[in-house]
């Protein structure tokens, strides 16, 4: 989304990263469940620069119609950046990219949520990037299911998600912006980790077969970071001091 | 193709009662791909196409190659596009109008395992720096469908771009000209093969028929180059996959990409 710097040095001869990070640590996370008033679940979430809002509808009246399924409930996402969120203005039409992020992320929250619960109902969860910097749809991911444990849905496991990727020809931690652009890999990868279940995930870039298995391993120790943090969004909310 | 009914359920019962036996609804192995046909030059009027025909799928692919302005930002590349489109007649529920997400989809991932592979030397394809640039443009048209298109498309796709010719351009008066008898191959590094597992219960199967992708918790497309590196993945489908299957998918794709491979090459040299 950005241009391309070719100064910019990925990784110093002290193994660190562009933006001060070691290789194995995660961006600043802050996520916070609830925060939406007439959304029936919410949270906020702040992965970096990216910032994204996530409001969840439902279990409500399926419209369309012949949308409904008798057998189960449906789950239905739409993942849309604003026109501001990058540096150069987006179209606010939906771009072939949102269609097919809205698509990974449906899937990969689908296994999580129990919808067989709620035949003939819709779920709609509609995410909202306001600012991306590199791996919105994992922040996007994480978010909602925090928003969907909001909502009072029905969860089997919480979707935490993290990329993981090659940068100057070391397995990295939580690709950024910069490092999507000019390094070698990313592998967003959502992961339920008490259910031990990958539910989403997606490379591009060249990897080894020892490298590949190094960066699903890397990926899933960063599900892990997020999921205590996403316990914690919805542990504050409902048992902490604050609002309700 | 995704709605269930009552025959799906049957269906998948009995592909999954098959499993269980190890055996698949049509005799296969679980890691053995369907009859790959390739014909290529199939459309004389492309600068380079294919027709692939997988089990009972089956892909057009036409590539076109025409000078274009690069983007913005890579100016000193040339420009690559794969697209894919189901033909009205390629399955009774195939409506005509603006593709779903499941298309988008499908194009998506295929455009993405020949660029991730840098199959083609896009630094190649300058005719004038930041000016003119040649695009490589691979359209795929689905004829019929038996299910796993992710793999009909990226095979046509990848044989239509080892048999193309590429004209040659130069500037003359600020325009790009075509300078007769000036053609070569694409500029080619790497031959990507893309190879789609189905998961269903816990079995995983390469290449699924129609029936059984209809029969699918998950499925996973990974695409391997020809050094036997992974260039990239696509995970799809309502179902998840444990570290181990993962792992057993990367080593499934490397070593069944590494047959359709000579298969690709085999259909270029007949071709020449």
């Amino acid at each position: 989304m950005g241009g391309r710097d070719t100064t910019l040095v990925l990784l110093d001869e002290n193994g660190i990263r562009c933006d001060g990070r070691k290789v194995d640590e995660p961006r600043r996370i802050m996520i916070k469940a609830g925060g939406l008033k007439n959304a029936d679940g919410s949270a906020y979430i702040e992965f970096g620069d990216n910032k994204i809002l996530v409001g969840v509808f439902g279990p409500r009246d399926v419209h369309p119609k012949h949308m409904s399924n008798t057998d189960t409930g449906i789950l239905r996402v739409r993942y849309h950046m604003e026109p501001f969120s990058v540096t150069e203005r987006k179209n606010p039409a939906p771009s072939r990219r949102e269609i097919e992020i809205s698509k990974v992320i449906k899937e990969a929250l689908e296994p999580a949520v129990m919808l067989d619960k709620f035949p003939r109902t819709a779920v709609d969860v509609y995410i909202e990037v306001l600012q991306a910097d590199g791996g919105t749809r994992c922040a996007a991911l994480s978010a909602a299911s925090v928003a969907l444990a909001d909502a009072g849905i029905p969860m089997r496991d919480m979707v935490a998600a993290c990329a993981a990727g090659k940068a100057a020809d070391t397995i990295i931690l939580d690709v950024n912006n910069e490092e999507d652009q000019a390094g070698q890999a990313d592998m967003p990868i959502g992961y339920m980790p008490s259910l031990e279940k990958i539910t989403l995930l997606q490379l591009d870039g060249i990897l080894t077969p020892a490298e590949y298995k190094k960066c699903v391993e890397t990926g899933i120790h960063g599900c892990k970071i997020v999921y205590e943090l996403q316990k914690k969004a919805l542990t504050e909310k409902y048992f902490g001091n604050g609002e309700k | 193709m995704t709605s269930t009914s009552v025959i799906d359920e049957l269906k998948k019962s009995q592909i999954l009662e098959l499993l269980e036996q190890g055996k698949r609804v049509d005799g296969r192995a679980l890691d053995e791909p369907r009859k790959l046909m390739i014909e290529i030059n199939a459309i004389p009027k492309a600068n380079g196409s294919a027709r692939v025909r997988l089990g009972d799928s089956e892909v057009v692919c036409g590539v076109k190659i025409q000078p274009d302005r690069p983007f913005p930002d890579m100016g000193d590349k040339g420009i690559f596009i794969c697209t894919a489109e189901l033909l009205p007649f390629s399955h009774p529920s195939v409506e005509t109008g603006p593709p779903g997400p499941d298309v988008i989809e499908l194009a998506r991932v295929v455009d993405r395992g020949i660029r991730e592979s840098h199959m083609i030397d896009l630094s190649q394809l300058v005719i004038a720096k930041n000016k003119s640039v040649v695009g490589v443009f691979a359209d795929n048209v689905v004829v019929d469908y038996d299910g796993n298109l992710f793999d009909t498309c990226a095979y046509a796709a990848t044989a239509a771009i080892l048999s193309s010719k590429m004209p040659k351009w130069e500037i003359k008066d600020d325009v790009p000209t075509l300078v007769e008898g000036g053609e070569s191959n694409v500029p080619t590094t790497t031959i990507p093969v893309s190879v789609t597992m189905g998961k269903i219960g816990n079995y995983i199967i390469v290449d699924p028929n129609g029936d059984e992708w209809d029969s699918m918790d998950a499925r996973i497309t990974i695409t391997t180059d020809s050094n036997g590196n992974i260039c990239a993945l696509q995970k799809g489908g309502t179902g998840g996959f444990t570290f181990d299957e993962v792992i057993k998918c990367g080593e499934i794709s490397v070593k069944v990409g590494s047959k359709i491979r000579e298969k690709l090459k085999q259909a270029k040299e007949g071709g020449q």
